[in-house]
């Protein structure tokens, strides 16, 4: 066991566990943060996505040894009030069916278009591809993060 | 119109106007970071709301709490069911919240998720529940006002007597309506007057999901929550003994107990009982048959040949048919097994304490959950409390309560409440899946190229009937023979998502294909021609309406302008199933000699469409499904354990994979039915015949990307 200061949404906390526990475990289990889902465990469908300093990362095979001073984003930190344009966009689409894999797939399209803020519908479909849906609500996400990255430049 | 009130023992009218509050949901979040106003301020309201009856409550403030019985799994019931409700009340939608109910067999009947069933079976008692509610309003604000009820008009919460300008809205009138006795009949609005059904109205769950509130089961946590994780036998064998050292020796593993071939590594949190499963050093020998894929394809083929069959329909004299036939056409189709692969993997939270047990967790059947802890324990059924979750995809793995039962062992074992989870690798290799199906089609057909004669014989791993007798095309065909053979395997299965259609449709359609070919007509014009036969001269029983299946079929023709691009190759599929309706066509377009999958059309006849957005997801979700299952997923085995065990090998569809899909909806002016199923099963077919139709390739096995016939085919999706 080995003592962890992880910087989550903004906050500092302190967590004690063992070097190879993947973030997943940790926000979930230890934090509290459960909008951060477990599916796969093997970094193949992408219900486990957070932002690590910005970037979507897959938090079930990263390691909280790793994380170190990296900014830690979840689903619950993504915006105050649910107001971020990638979450508005899903509302407005009303994306979700069970809904399960949906934040994974929000936390993807979130840092996709920070670093892509004009994607053409190809981009898109790259960047999305990495998460599953079993409903399979594919048409939605790619109507949901196509409609971000128009209101966002608005 | 006006509907009689049912008199039954669970009739939500006798408990009209006795309990303020209604329910309060059974669970108890302690584990979130921001403060959970929505459902704080739902509980305030409930605190101070009075109940009409089991589907909803209204407080003083005007709003309305409406309580949602059947299990939400991504198939929009909560959303739905309560806009029937509010319907019938002339509720304002902006002041409905909406409350998933606690299991209670006294206040709802069929409390569960499957067969596309809740909206058929509660569409009229939910439309009573409004009616009966609004009747006690008007007739409350009547006589406080003193004026004739029927001068009193309702809308969007607010109640009106135009004659002396009085208004107030619900709440003002609770008080009293609640006193009041409940109709023996109420009248039922217009369908042409309605305001909330057949509009957009979005998933009520919707900023909860977006903003990562814990709303799954696998989300539940409660102080003093042990974990656990199982290690179950392969199919076929039995525990023989465990050396648990090295598991227990992981730190924050607390206990490892068995319980029949089971044995469940317990914890402080997950990721111990993760490394720890794989430590534990099982031995297990046969009890039974251990069966590989390769045993599956041998016994299809001597099963086929020879099994006892069993008859399920019988019309005219196929022998004869057969032997007069000009023309035979023979085909043998087959699909392997598929695990459910919720995205959400199974889990419950269960605490025995005595002879009483709670549980809270994704469950279809809630019900089956309570009777199966019950029989387990030896306790009555009413000592077993069920709190239902939302649930990350159900696929029908859910109807099962063994998952439920293995977290009531392992709290029993461990003398404390404790929440089992299951791994990817646990879920696809768990069993309960979609039985192994193979089928043999032989069609005569006369000098004409008429469909004299159509056999089916279906052999099956554990699936029960594998065979749809009084589908089409059975009614169309004088001399009929349908038969079923079971195979009782060690792996196993369960409902799958429109359960044995979800293949048959496949089989049949493609199958109805090459018999159009051989008989040299279009596979749009053969269909209506049996259909017509059908309308005309049926023979035996039709389990389908003959029109409403010809209305998908015309329809789908025309939105799909079915052969009338050459540069176009098209697929038809038509499917009933789950009393909808649909009908698919799939384009692929040969541009320089690639074929390009560039859409599929769908025109389905669900009665009256509730909510369009959420009929439009079902049928483009069902699509999706029965397109990803059909084109890339297998589960195969080496003695009794499959060799698929996680996404990496179990190939699901990704979004690059899914073309185009337009949807229509047949308004035919029947009560609505059930849409999480009905699109699915057309889908392989269509896709298979414009496969065929674009480059000459029948595919006669599942899934399409590992059979011979389609390795060189290069298929590409064109996304809109």
């Amino acid at each position: 066991m080995a003592n962890f200061s992880l910087k989550v949404n903004g906050t500092t906390h302190q967590v004690e566990v063992e070097d190879d526990t993947p973030l997943l475990w940790v926000l979930r289990d230890h934090l509290n943060l459960v909008g951060t889902k477990f599916s796969c465990g093997i970094a193949q469908c992408g219900a486990c996505t957070v932002h690590v300093n910005g970037n979507a990362t897959f938090s079930c095979v990263t390691p909280v040894s790793s994380i170190g001073n990296s900014e830690v984003t979840t689903i619950e930190g993504l915006s105050k009030d649910g107001n971020h344009p990638v979450q508005k966009a899903w509302d407005e689409v009303d994306v979700a069916q069970c809904g399960y894999c949906q934040a994974g797939q929000i936390m993807n399209a979130a840092a996709f278009l920070e670093q892509n803020p004009s994607p053409t519908l190809e981009e898109i479909d790259n960047a999305m591809n990495r998460n599953i849906c079993r409903c399979g609500t594919y048409p939605k996400i790619r109507e949901a993060v196509a409609l971000a990255a128009k209101s966002n430049q608005l | 119109m006006k509907t009689q009130i049912g008199t039954s023992r669970r009739d939500f009218l006798k408990i009209a106007g006795t309990t303020a509050g209604g329910l309060v949901i059974g669970f108890n979040w302690f584990s979130c970071d921001s403060p959970k106003m929505e459902v704080l301020s739902t509980e305030q309201i409930l605190a101070q709301a009075k109940s009409f009856n089991s589907f909803l409550s209204i407080s003083p403030t005007g709003d309305v709490v409406i309580f949602s019985p059947n299990p939400e799994l991504g198939q929009n019931i909560k959303t739905s069911f309560p806009m029937v409700v509010a319907e019938e009340l002339e509720a304002d939608w902006e002041k409905v919240r909406v409350v998933q109910a606690n299991l209670d067999p006294e206040k709802y009947e069929r409390q569960l998720t499957g067969g596309s069933g809740a909206m058929p079976h509660s569409w009229e008692r939910l439309r009573k529940a409004g009616a009966t509610a609004k009747y006690l309003l008007v007739a409350a604000a009547a006589q406080t006002w003193k004026v004739a009820a029927t001068e009193i008009t309702v809308s969007k919460g607010i109640i009106s007597h135009e004659g002396s300008g009085k208004k107030g809205h619900f709440g003002e009138f609770v008080a009293v309506a609640t006193t009041l006795t409940a109709p023996e009949e109420v009248t039922l609005k217009d369908k042409k007057d309605f305001t909330i059904i057949g509009t957009p109205v979005k998933n009520v769950d919707a900023k909860d999901l977006y903003t990562g509130k814990p709303m799954f089961g696998l989300d539940f946590q409660r102080e003093g929550m042990q974990y656990a994780m199982i290690q179950r036998a392969p199919f076929g064998m039995k525990l023989v003994s465990v050396d648990d050292s090295a598991a227990r020796a992981v730190a924050g593993v607390t206990n490892v107990v068995t319980f029949g071939s089971s044995v469940a590594v317990v914890g402080t949190s997950t990721w111990p009982l993760l490394k720890a499963k794989k430590l534990l050093k099982v031995n297990y020998e046969p009890d039974g048959v251990v069966e590989s894929s390769t045993d599956h394809d041998r016994l299809f083929t001597e099963l086929m040949a020879k099994g006892k069959a069993e008859v399920k329909r019988k019309d005219g004299d196929v022998a004869s048919a057969f032997k007069s036939a000009a023309k035979i056409v023979t085909a043998e189709y087959q699909c392997p097994f598929l695990a459910h692969s919720p995205m959400e993997p199974e889990n419950f939270f269960a605490h025995v304490q005595g002879d009483k047990v709670e549980l809270v967790g994704p469950t279809q059947t809630p019900d089956r959950a309570r009777q199966e802890t019950a029989a387990l324990l030896g306790i009555p059924p009413e000592n077993v409390s069920v709190a239902i979750t939302r649930l990350g995809g159900g696929f029908g793995r859910r109807l099962r309560a063994d998952y439920v039962v293995e977290a009531v062992e392992v709290s029993r074992a461990i003398n404390a409440p404790v929440k089992v989870t299951w791994s990817r690798e646990d879920e696809l290799t768990g069993g309960a899946y979609r039985p192994a199906v193979r089928y043999r089609f032989e069609a005569a057909l006369d000098a004409t190229g008429t469909l004299v004669g159509y056999k089916l014989r279906g052999v099956g791993m554990n699936a029960g009937n594998t065979t749809r007798e009084a589908n089409f095309p059975s009614g169309a065909v004088d001399n009929v023979l349908i038969e079923t053979i079971e195979h009782a395997s060690s792996i196993t299965t369960n409902a799958w998502r429109a359960p044995i259609t979800n293949f048959l449709a496949y089989a049949e359609q493609s199958f109805l294909d090459e018999v159009a070919l051989a008989a040299g007509k279009d596979p749009v014009d053969f269909r209506l021609e049996l259909l017509n036969r059908a309308k005309t001269k049926p023979v035996g029983e039709l389990g389908y309406d003959v029109d409403r299946m010809l209305g998908v079929v015309k329809m789908a023709k025309d939105k799909s302008n079915w052969g009338k691009n050459p540069s176009v190759k098209q697929g038809f599929s038509v499917y009933f199933s789950h009393k909808s309706y649909v009908a698919q066509v799939a384009d692929i377009e040969l541009a320089g000699g690639v074929p390009t999958l560039k859409k599929i059309t769908a025109v389905t006849d669900c009665g009256l469409v509730v909510n369009p957005t959420g009929a439009n997801h079902q049928v483009r979700g069902g699509i999706v499904d029965g397109m990803g299952h059909a084109m890339y997923t297998n589960l195969t085995f080496e003695a009794g354990v499959p060799k698929q065990r996680n996404f990496d090998s179990y190939r699901l569809i990704r979004l690059k994979e899914v073309p185009e899909i337009e949807t229509h909806f047949v308004d035919s002016g029947f009560d609505p039915t059930g849409l999480g199923e009905p699109a699915l099963p057309p889908t392989g077919g269509a896709i298979a015949n414009a496969i065929f139709a674009a480059t000459g390739r029948r595919l006669r096995s599942q899934p399409f990307i590992e059979q011979k016939e389609f390795s060189d085919i290069q298929l590409q999706i064109k996304r809109a």
